[in-house]
């Protein structure tokens, strides 16, 4: 179970490839890789802020891992958030599972996401042609969460 | 703000004449780290402070809004009641009734948006 918040960019197939390592009872892998779009409500997007709550943010995260091993069947989980200045294009965040089967370790993947998107405490701030401004919660995220 | 203690309190404390206030009224100052971020961070133009929240009951983040909205302005505008602004103590989310103590981190922010 790991949970990191860093600077820095992720190698997903790296982080992918250490996560299942040395266990043999591994048969699913599942991941999702969020990136930084060039558009966002129809503004073109040429920059990206993101800030966190420097401590909360791994609480939240170490919770919500620790919540999806007791709630599904799972080897192992990883969450990488990154934070700070990104582009468009740029990797933001890596959740990624491992499970005997696939059901499990796709369910922990959307489930982790899913609570990630409404409960750890990170604000987007982008840079359009317009200013900047601070990207709006999502009501459809809370939906994404409630249906869990 | 002077903490008013309570054995001030009971030797007679022009504030607080214990003659005409039981014990359970007289008010209790907790201080707290109140931290703001993101969108609330620069609309308050404040990162983070001390406050002494004087209360007669028992202290909750209740009283910590109450105090900041009593400043007026971007402060009452950005803490009205329905605005979206979620809070959390000691790093935990929290809610307007959780009670607080002294030496707790109080932040308040908008609604995530990572992932």
């Amino acid at each position: 179970m790991t949970v990191r918040v860093q600077l820095a960019d992720f190698d997903a197939g790296a982080e992918i490839a250490r996560l299942r390592s040395g266990d043999r009872g591994v048969g699913a892998v599942a991941s999702f890789v969020g990136t930084v779009r060039a558009e966002n409500d129809a503004a073109q997007v040429d920059a990206m802020v993101l800030e966190h709550y420097p401590g909360m943010t791994e609480a939240v995260l170490d919770d919500l891992v620790a919540s999806a091993k007791t709630r599904f069947d799972i080897r192992d989980a990883l969450v990488i958030h990154r934070v700070g200045a990104l582009a468009p294009g740029d990797q933001i965040v890596l959740v990624a599972v491992t499970s005997a089967h696939r059901d499990s370790a796709f369910d922990a993947c959307r489930y982790l996401m899913d609570f990630l998107k409404t409960q750890a405490p990170f604000w987007k701030k982008e840079r359009t042609p317009a200013g900047e401004h601070w990207v709006e919660a999502r009501a459809s995220d809370e939906a994404a969460a409630g249906r869990w | 703000m002077r903490p008013i203690s309570r054995a001030a309190a009971i030797f007679g404390d022009p504030m607080n004449d214990p003659a005409d206030s039981a014990l359970a009224t007289i008010p209790r100052v907790t201080t707290v780290r109140v931290v703001y971020l993101a969108r609330l961070r620069e609309a308050l133009g404040c990162t983070s402070e001390g406050l002494a929240v004087a209360t007669e009951a028992a202290p909750s983040v209740a009283d910590v809004v109450a105090m900041l909205r009593g400043r007026g302005g971007a402060w009452s505008h950005e803490l009205a009641a329905g605005r979206a602004v979620r809070v959390a103590v000691n790093q935990r989310l929290a809610r307007a009734e959780t009670p607080i103590g002294d030496g707790d981190e109080v932040a308040f922010f908008p609604p995530v948006t990572g992932g």
